[in-house]
């Protein structure tokens, strides 16, 4: 009685509830099978009363719903609250129906030894399983709350039966032999295409020398061919090629270190990928920014000009502030850096400079050290030594005076002198951020975020100077894997926007600011005092756990033992010394390798051969293959 | 430093007058330049003496017949230097890339005399200092607490000069021919001077005695014009392809096997020579006997006195007469000039040739004494290929390394890395690196950890035999486990009798690596560094101790080791498990999931992400990452109406499945507050 499902299927049209006949009958669709079984199911919960009252212990209640396999959902009713309710479980109801059951459970009646908050109950048909009371917000959650129960099982089941169908086929049942890098999985599976490198110049150790001294400024990607980051990073670097087409002064080239290891260790190129930037007559520069395209290619693009620049004139210097000068890197967005010096303090000059050279290619950095240089910073108030920023095309210049000279706190200093008040996270910015190693106060937003959040925020962050917290947000447009954070917190997505306080660095709890508050500085100030008071409840907490190996592997140690028996244990100068180091097999998978000859034998149609001589050659692999193909989880090669 | 004065200057002690030099090497063959070049690439004060006029003296007369066995070959289809030296068993190492031997000669057997004007060339081209036409006849020692080694080496040479040095390099190789004697043993020509015209052996009957490449290449050489040729040797034929070893007998000079089994009149017999008389009759013809015949006897009697096997055997195998008997027994190490007191004694059984030295190629008898080059083939005698040139030149790297520490307290060349690169390092070295390659189960790469293994120190081909002393002899520290990575052929594969041709001889599976033949890298886990008696202890054969863990990566028909789900995944989940970490590589946006998901960050994501040096990753590649399940994709989230994410999928969850939040958050709310 195999159903065709594409010509059939069956709806309940629940026309006796119908009040005005004008409008069409509310119906149900029947999702599963046209079975018999089926059938008689659907009926019977179409049958049922939408919403049952109960006024006994929740553990006791037993409905249609329960018996046929599926979960019922308390809305917990008060009496003042009683006809909402009624309405809020009717509607539950009819987004349920034929998935659960949902009942009124009035608490005046019923003595619940339950949180006072909590205003839904969800009761599982499995025997034995708790009930679990939830402080929902709204009727969205109640039926996600259903669905996702509903998947997990159907995953479950589904996850059965494949592993069921793994153990008939004796394939390795722990998947050690599967790919779960995603990188390398990801490079694996675009290994076919082809790259358009044509504008990256491939060098050897032939030509690697004459070629640098072609163009003004080389760019040199060492990567090694086999290698998955590298070539990851090749691919970003082709788009970098694309962008920079037409470039004056920047060639692009490659070395392939599994082609010319010599040339790559005289370069002193220990691991891959690395990108070095040589330039004529200097000492070439090593990239150390984000492997992405727009990250590098704006590194190439800064690199064109020293860091910091020597500005001549007080016009050049407005004009750098402005973001005018020099002209390469006018199309160029970013923040304008600019120490001004007097004559006299070349010691601060001289760390300025060497700052400059470390963070070469992050920054525009400029530098006026003229006689009118103390006419230039009175302007901004600060007197020289010191540093001026120019954001947003010189709209706001900020003078800060510079008393530390030292080369490493200058670096520091600047560094933290970019970072913005309330900045939106970024998957490229997020690392600066962890850095300052303080808590985040973070505001996840469908969007952009109003003017009112933002202006709320920002009076917040700039509020308190010397802030203990990073506030910035974050949008989900832009961020779509704040998603996957929301829901690891979460479990759902929870109403947008949702501010949230994330100790990052020191217990990992995570708050979340009561939604129905609206978000004022005032409120947010008062929830972090309870928060600090510890009046507040960690709606999450971030796992501690260390980073195990995903997968055993094969245990080598073992199988050998039983072929090679001077190997064993006891004849070690240590015995009870063998390290557990490999963490338990999932039952089954114990000796994978071990009875692999046996195996082997099954899949052959036990062609008599040695135990210990596996399918050693082409026809030995060829079942294994198919039987890849037919799992469908592995990229096909041979 | 006050021995750095002397240096090169003459100095009056107890009466004779001696030059000093910190280093001597005695020897410029392969082995003794190839030294020199190490000790002058350092800056060491070293002197080289060579008894002839030029280099490589003994490839001016060997092997006879000017045809070497070490291959050269030109192409491999690859760039990489270190690579090519696999297949390249003439060159020396060194920096200049003129010095490389397919250079010199196209012919994949190159002929003697171009090695000897490539070693010339090594000498001149890197301004070695040599001193040639000084043959050093005696070695002695003078005791001195001051010396390196609590003694200086004392040399005469052959015009009474005398030599002093702190350290001394022997590498003057095997030359001394081996003899057998027996009666009749006078009408025995040897190896070092029978003719190598073919011509000579015209219509003759030939018998050889021995069963190495000399006496197979003697054979092959008049093969032709022979009436037959008979071989006889103790031993049975060792083929180098069935025993994987060089120095058996290789297959360009087999042409008598092919004749023996074919039955084309030559052949093969074992017998002891010792047990051999040979009697010359009238006609001078050579007639095979057996020493037993002849006690008490005079064989000045002549040959109608003498009893031969025929008489009483009359099918006796060699009854036929010889024209000619050829010895070609190979050399040994000529002790003739070492005093006593240097106890440079011959090693035991069939390393008898050779004299007794350590695993670190330091004489058993003498600190300070080390033997390079052929004569230092016991270390691997019949294993590896520490007794050719493409072997040495890697041991001796090994030796010059040693000293460097020892004397001049430069610890063993490391390079240090973040763990995210421990998987890299091994796949690059297990691809390229020649000397773990050609000195297989000899020298090791060490990979010592780092403390909380954030970090390892990589060493590259360090002797395995002194595993046990690596902390005193390389400089580095090894107090959090360590690595050893070699190469090996399977167990039970290589040998004389073995077929190494059956049927499903190569292994195709990751997970049946450890039973792969063929020769494929092996990576050794220690929590602590073996000692001596664990050394000691060592199963046998077994080229190191029981290991906390092992891992075999699966031998490889084109010993390209860099498959990704082959090779470099099952090595990976073994590293990963022995240091008890994930190793895998995340794309930046993982890293920005599990920066605020997770207290702690895998090493790829806090190495990499975290320092800003994230891997953003191309449309296409998250893209397939997505594919694969490895990925979730969020930006077809519907979050419009605040409405769950409908592409939840199972598969997607396998990143995450280990590591999620523990305390569903829903719960926590009902458990921590009842009111």
């Amino acid at each position: 009685d195999d159903p065709d499902v594409s010509s059939a299927w069956l709806s309940f049209w629940h026309c006796q509830q119908a009040t005005d006949p004008a409008q069409p009958c509310r119906r149900t669709a029947l999702a599963q099978p046209l079975t018999l079984l089926n059938v008689h199911r659907h009926l019977k919960l179409m049958g049922a009363p939408l919403v049952t009252e109960v006024a006994e212990d929740p553990e006791k209640v037993s409905t249609v719903h329960l018996q046929l396999g599926l979960p019922l959902v308390f809305i917990l009713s008060q009496k003042e609250t009683y006809e909402a309710d009624r309405r809020t479980a009717e509607f539950v109801a009819w987004q349920l129906l034929g998935k659960a059951g949902v009942a009124l459970l009035s608490r005046d009646l019923v003595d619940l030894n339950v949180l006072h908050r909590s205003n839904v109950a969800l009761k599982t048909p499995e025997e034995g399983m708790p009930i679990q009371y939830l402080v929902l917000e709204d009727t969205d959650e109640v039926i996600t709350l259903v669905e996702d129960k509903s998947k997990v099982k159907q995953i479950q089941e589904d996850e059965q039966e494949e592993e069921e169908e793994e153990d008939e086929d004796e394939i390795e049942n722990n998947n050690q032999d599967i790919q779960d890098d995603q990188v390398v999985e990801a490079v694996s599976r675009d290994k076919k295409r082809e790259l358009p490198l044509e504008q990256i110049l491939v060098l050897t150790e032939e030509n690697f020398r004459s070629s640098l001294s072609e163009a003004v400024r080389t760019v040199v990607l060492f990567y090694a061919s086999w290698e998955a980051v590298s070539l990851a990073v090749l691919r970003s670097y082709s788009e970098v090629a694309a962008h920079l087409k037409g470039t004056p002064g920047v060639l692009l080239s490659r070395v392939n270190c599994w082609d010319w290891p010599g040339l790559c260790s005289q370069e002193n190129v220990t691991q891959f990928p690395t990108i070095k930037i040589y330039k004529e007559g200097q000492q070439s520069v090593t990239y150390d920014g984000m492997w992405g395209t727009e990250e590098l290619s704006s590194f190439i693009l800064l690199s064109r000009v020293s860091c910091p620049v020597k500005l001549a004139t007080m016009d050049e210097a407005e004009g750098y502030l402005r973001g005018e000068f020099p002209p390469e890197l006018s199309s160029h967005h970013h923040t304008s850096l600019l120490g001004v010096f007097s004559t006299a303090t070349s010691e601060a000059r001289e760390a300025f400079e060497e700052a400059g050279s470390i963070l070469s290619g992050h920054i525009r950095m400029g530098m006026y050290f003229e006689d009118d240089a103390l006419a230039l910073s009175q302007k901004y108030s600060v007197s020289p030594p010191a540093l001026l920023l120019g954001r947003s095309g010189g709209r706001s210049v900020e003078g800060i005076a510079l008393s530390k000279h030292s080369v490493q706190d200058m670096v520091q200093m600047i560094r933290y002198e970019l970072l913005d008040i309330f900045p939106e996270i970024t998957v490229p910015n997020l690392p600066q951020y962890l850095q300052l190693r303080k808590p985040f106060l973070i505001l996840f937003s469908a969007g952009d975020i109003s003017q009112m959040e933002s202006r709320e925020m920002l009076k917040l962050a700039k509020g308190r100077p010397q802030q203990a917290f990073v506030a910035c947000w974050l949008n989900l447009k832009k961020t779509p894997v704040g998603h996957g954070i929301l829901r690891m917190y979460f479990s759902t997505t929870p109403s947008l926007p949702v501010l949230l306080w994330v100790n990052l660095h020191a217990g990992g709890q995570v708050f979340k600011f009561p939604s129905e508050e609206p978000i004022t500085e005032m409120n947010i100030l008062s929830w972090l005092e309870k928060l600090q008071a510890g009046l507040e409840i960690p709606s999450s907490t971030l796992s501690e756990e260390d980073w195990k190996p995903p997968l055993p592997a094969y245990d080598f140690l073992q199988m050998m033992e039983p072929s090679v028996p001077e190997l064993s244990p006891q004849t070690s100068p240590h015995p009870g010394d063998t390290p557990e180091q490999h963490p338990p097999k999932s039952p089954g998978g114990d000796a994978a390798g071990g009875d692999g000859a046996i195996r082997e034998e099954a899949s052959q149609g036990s062609t008599a051969e040695e135990v210990g001589s596996p399918g050693r050659d082409l026809r030995g692999t060829a079942p294994r293959l198919a039987a890849r193909d037919k799992q469908g989880r592995r990229h096909s090669e041979l | 430093l006050g021995l750095a004065l002397y240096a090169g200057s003459l100095c009056a002690v107890s009466g004779a007058t001696f030059v000093y030099h910190d280093y001597c090497v005695i020897g410029a063959g392969p082995a003794g330049l190839q030294a020199a070049y190490f000790l002058q690439q350092a800056g060491r004060d070293y002197i080289v003496f060579e008894r002839s006029h030029a280099p490589g003296s003994f490839f001016a007369l060997y092997p006879r017949h000017r045809k070497l066995i070490s291959i050269n070959k030109q192409y491999t289809g690859k760039s990489n230097s270190e690579f090519n030296l696999r297949h390249d068993w003439n060159s020396l190492l060194s920096h200049d890339r003129r010095l490389l031997f397919r250079r010199y000669s196209r012919d994949f057997f190159p002929n003697a005399d171009t090695m000897v004007r490539y070693l010339e060339d090594f000498a001149s081209l890197l301004k070695l200092r040599v001193q040639y036409n000084t043959a050093i006849i005696h070695v002695t020692l003078e005791e001195n607490e001051q010396a390196w080694n609590g003694h200086y080496f004392l040399l005469t040479d052959q015009d009474r000069k005398n030599y002093k040095c702190s350290s001394l390099l022997v590498a003057a190789g095997m030359w001394v021919p081996n003899v057998v004697n027996f009666p009749g043993s006078e009408y025995v020509e040897g190896y070092e001077t029978v003719s190598i015209n073919p011509e000579d052996f015209a219509g003759q009957t030939v018998l050889i005695l021995g069963r190495g490449n000399s006496a197979f290449e003697t054979a092959e050489n008049i093969l032709g014009v022979t009436n037959f040729i008979h071989m006889v040797s103790r031993s049975r034929v060792r083929l180098s392809w069935a025993t994987h070893y060089v120095g058996d007998l290789r297959a360009i000079n087999n042409g008598l096997l092919d004749t023996y089994q074919l039955k084309s009149l030559d052949g093969l017999l074992e017998g002891d020579l010792e047990d051999l008389a040979i009697v010359k009759d009238k006609k001078g013809k050579l007639h095979i006997t057996l020493r037993f015949y002849l006690e008490n006897r005079n064989i000045s009697a002549g040959i109608d006195s003498i009893t031969l096997p025929q008489d009483e055997l009359d099918n006796f195998a060699t009854r036929a007469p010889y024209d000619r008997v050829i010895r070609c027994l190979g050399w040994k190490f000529d002790f003739s000039i070492y005093n006593r007191s240097l106890r440079m004694v011959p090693g035991k059984g069939n390393i008898k040739k050779y004299p007794q030295i350590k695993p670190s190629y330091e004489s058993r008898g003498t600190r300070g004494l080390f033997v390079l080059g052929t004569a230092s083939h016991s270390v691997d005698f019949r294993k590896s290929a520490g007794g050719f040139i493409h072997g040495f030149r890697y041991t001796t790297r090994a030796v010059h390394r040693l000293l460097e520490n020892r004397h001049h307290g430069v610890p063993w060349p490391s390079t240090v890395y973040p763990i995210t690169q421990l998987t890299n390092s091994i796949i690059k070295r297990v691809n390229e690196a020649s000397g773990l390659y050609q000195m297989f189960s000899v020298l090791a790469d060490i990979i010592l950890l780092r403390e909380n293994a954030t970090a390892f120190e990589y060493l590259e081909e360090y002797p395995i035999g002194v595993l046990a002393e690596l902390e005193m002899q390389t400089g580095r520290k090894a107090r959090n486990g360590l690595f050893v990575i070699i190469m090996e052929y399977g167990r039970n594969f290589s040998g004389a009798d073995k077929d190494v041709f059956y049927y499903n001889r190569a292994v195709g599976e990751a997970q049946h690596a450890w039973q792969s033949n063929f020769l494929h890298p092996v990576i050794y886990y220690y929590k602590h560094l073996p000692t001596e008696r664990e050394m000691r202890l060592r199963p046998p054969d077994w080229p190191l101790p029981r290991p906390d863990a092992i891992h075999h990566i699966v031998e490889d028909f084109l010993t390209d080791w860099t498959a990704p789900n082959a090779h470099i995944l099952p090595l990976r989940r073994f590293l990963e498990n022995c240091l008890s970490t994930d190793l895998r590589s995340f794309f930046a946006e993982s890293c920005f999931l599990f920066a605020f998901t997770h207290q702690k960050l895998p090493p790829f994501c806090q190495q990499g992400y975290v320092r800003m040096q994230g891997l953003v990753g191309s449309q296409e590649l998250r893209h397939h990452a997505v594919q694969a399940g490895l990925l979730q994709d969020y930006t077809h989230t519907d979050f419009s109406g605040d409405r769950p994410p409908d592409s939840h999928d199972g598969s997607q969850e396998q990143l995450m499945r280990d590591h999620a939040i523990p305390v569903h958050p829903l719960q926590h709310l009902v458990n921590a507050k009842d009111e």
